[in-house]
């Protein structure tokens, strides 16, 4: 048994041509195709039409968690044993803003993998795969029943498809 | 990712995105003799280092130079000379990526690892200097049996904070940065290279998805890393001047220190890129103008450095304390004077000669260029923190400090250390990144470009 979708794969030249055909295979209802590039190209993300990532919210309730652990670790722990250490109050805002700072990049940074890696995984698409994609061509796999496959097949073949092969 | 294309580079012959990944891909092949030559010169310099660290633990701290009032030595210095080269890395790889600057691609995976790997040697020096490695986690805020907690209102616990904060970011950095590129190697890799970056590739296979959120995170971090370059050397540069040793205890302190690093950062990248593109052969993507480049950041970075040794001893003039002036009357002409002016010569004179355009595009002449600027930004430091601290308020206090030969071999030895893990990254992950040159050239289109 195959470890993903039947469907036809189709493999790209020129990034225009693949952005065409993405854009009429959507205006037909195929919108579970995957699209795979060597390098993000702002074309075919339009042909796509993502949203934008939610990775940012990861950054930001991250960096805002590492800038509260910064001041709550601290603080909790200059007042768990309270020393007076050269004249300054026991918990000094000011001095502590450093380790507050480096938390919220550390934290933000942390989260910010954990969220592409979440994101990565929930997002994942299943689908037949060559090589040249992350070499110098542009593929498009769309899943697709037996009985539509060779229309798919002679439309991405009419929009420019170097190689459209069948995946079962 | 670097969206802009640079008119210059344009005109030039440009690979196609095949060749990009066969050139690349080329420079990960069998090691050569001579990589394995150098690859034993390092081994065995750092063993001398590590022996020389080894009798250290044995024999105590005695066996360095250290004479009161000097207690922060070599190693000190040498733990500033290093956070100092990592920063450049970041600079490249993450400030001029948020101003998409194209020129950054070729050389920016250099400069990343760079990064790395010299906080990975930075960070050994504070364990090396206070002696018992073994209690190095006491460093750390950590429940204990005694039930005390670290002093948050010490700059050298700032230092853990950021240090190991840095490294953590920027090994993250690399290892993303890495993964579309260990992909694209990955499919024409063979035998136990092929297992490893299909390990390293993290199952990457450049979806339309796994781009829309890589590309945002990518953009995150270097936005979470350009705050923290500028950060982790002013919070270095608070462990001087938040004491109030003459010649240390000055708010010009924190932009010096950041220009300093940058400053001897790219002295560094320009001084592995010389032999790293003949070796790997890779002259067609790490160009004359990539160096020109870097030497105009030289220059650049060269001359705040001047500017804040004048501005130094102005303000030292300026100040009238008298301890000020004449801790900078020490420098200048005191025992220490030869460090002083070593410094002078290689951080605020020879970058001058950068206003040449044949020496900004002369690669030999900017290798060693480099090699003075390493040599005269360990020497700032040496002359901060040494001969600050040997000619402090009392003169009956006054003292001087000979390093010993432990020191100088655990010197030799993070350098071994440093370029061990670099002859390990060259020739087994791809050094040039492959995604981001292959983005400054443009897609191939069939049609007219839309508009």
């Amino acid at each position: 048994m195959s470890a993903h979708p039947g469907g036809i794969l189709a493999a790209y030249q020129h990034v225009d041509s693949a952005a065409e055909a993405i854009r009429r295979l959507k205006s037909q209802g195929y919108n579970d195709l995957i699209v795979y590039t060597p390098v993000p190209n702002v074309e075919i993300a339009r042909a796509v039409g993502h949203k934008v990532s939610s990775v940012r919210l990861w950054t930001l309730i991250g960096g805002l968690l590492g800038c509260a652990s910064g001041f709550a670790l601290t603080l909790w722990m200059s007042y768990d044993w309270p020393l007076v250490v050269g004249g300054k109050p026991v918990g000094s805002v000011i001095p502590y803003v450093v380790i507050a700072f480096e938390l919220t990049i550390l934290f933000g940074a942390g989260a910010t993998i954990l969220g592409l890696l979440f994101n990565s995984w929930r997002t994942n698409q299943r689908g037949a795969y060559d090589g040249r994609f992350t070499d110098d061509q542009i593929g498009v796999f769309v899943p697709c029943p037996v009985e539509r496959r060779p229309a798919v097949e002679e439309m991405l073949r009419n929009s420019g498809a170097v190689e459209v092969r069948v995946e079962t | 990712m670097a969206t802009v294309v640079e008119p210059e580079q344009q005109k030039a012959a440009q690979p196609t995105y095949h060749e990009i990944t066969r050139d690349i891909a080329a420079t990960l092949g069998r090691p050569s003799r001579a990589y394995f030559v150098l690859l034993g010169f390092v081994l065995s310099v750092l063993a001398v280092g590590a022996f020389a660290l080894l009798w250290q633990v044995r024999w105590g701290l005695g066996v360095a130079g250290y004479t009161p009032p000097v207690l922060w030595g070599v190693y000190i210095t040498t733990f500033v000379f290093w956070v100092g080269i990592a920063h450049s890395g970041t600079l490249i790889s993450a400030i001029l990526y948020l101003f998409r600057s194209a020129w950054r691609t070729s050389v920016y995976r250099t400069a990343e690892a760079m990064t790395v790997f010299a906080v990975l040697t930075a960070g050994l020096f504070p364990l090396i200097h206070v002696g018992r490695i073994w209690y190095a986690y006491w460093l750390f805020p950590y429940p204990n049996q005694r039930q005390l907690w670290v002093n948050f209102k010490s700059p050298l616990l700032w230092d853990v904070f950021a240090v190991s904060t840095y490294l953590t970011v920027s090994t993250l950095f690399l290892i993303v940065g890495l993964v579309p590129d260990v992909a694209a190697v990955r499919e024409k890799a063979t035998g136990w290279r092929r297992k490893l970056y299909e390990i390293t590739s993290l199952g990457w296979r450049g979806t339309d998805q796994q781009w829309r959120h890589y590309v945002r995170a990518y953009l995150y971090l270097a936005a979470l890393a350009t705050p923290l370059v500028l950060s982790v050397h002013s919070v270095v540069s608070w462990d001087f001047a938040m004491a109030i040793v003459p010649g240390w205890h000055a708010t010009i302190f924190a932009p010096y220190f950041v220009a300093g690093a940058i400053y001897s950062g790219v002295a560094m990248v320009v001084t592995l890129l010389v032999p790293l593109r003949k070796v790997f052969k890779v002259e067609r993507y790490i160009t004359v103008d990539h160096f020109e480049n870097l030497s105009k950041l030289l220059l650049l970075t060269g001359m705040i450095v001047a500017y804040a040794y004048a501005v130094e001893y102005f303000m030292a003039w300026y100040s009238g304390n008298p301890f000020e002036r004449d801790s900078f009357f020490n420098r200048a002409f005191g025992d220490y004077w030869w460090a002083t002016w070593t410094m002078i010569t290689c951080n605020g004179l020879l970058p001058f000669l950068l206003f040449f355009r044949k020496i900004r595009r002369s690669i030999p002449a900017l290798f060693v260029l480099s090699l003075f600027v390493n040599l005269g930004m360990w020497f700032e430091r040496f002359v901060i923190i040494v001969v600050s601290l040997s000619h402090e308020f009392n003169p009956y206090a006054m003292g001087h400090y000979t390093p010993s030969w432990v020191e100088w071999s655990i010197l030799a030895g993070s350098f071994a250390w440093f370029f061990l893990w670099f002859l390990l990254f060259a020739k087994n992950f791809p050094m040039v990144s492959i995604t981001e040159v292959k983005e400054i050239i443009p897609m191939p289109r069939r049609g007219r470009r839309e508009p």
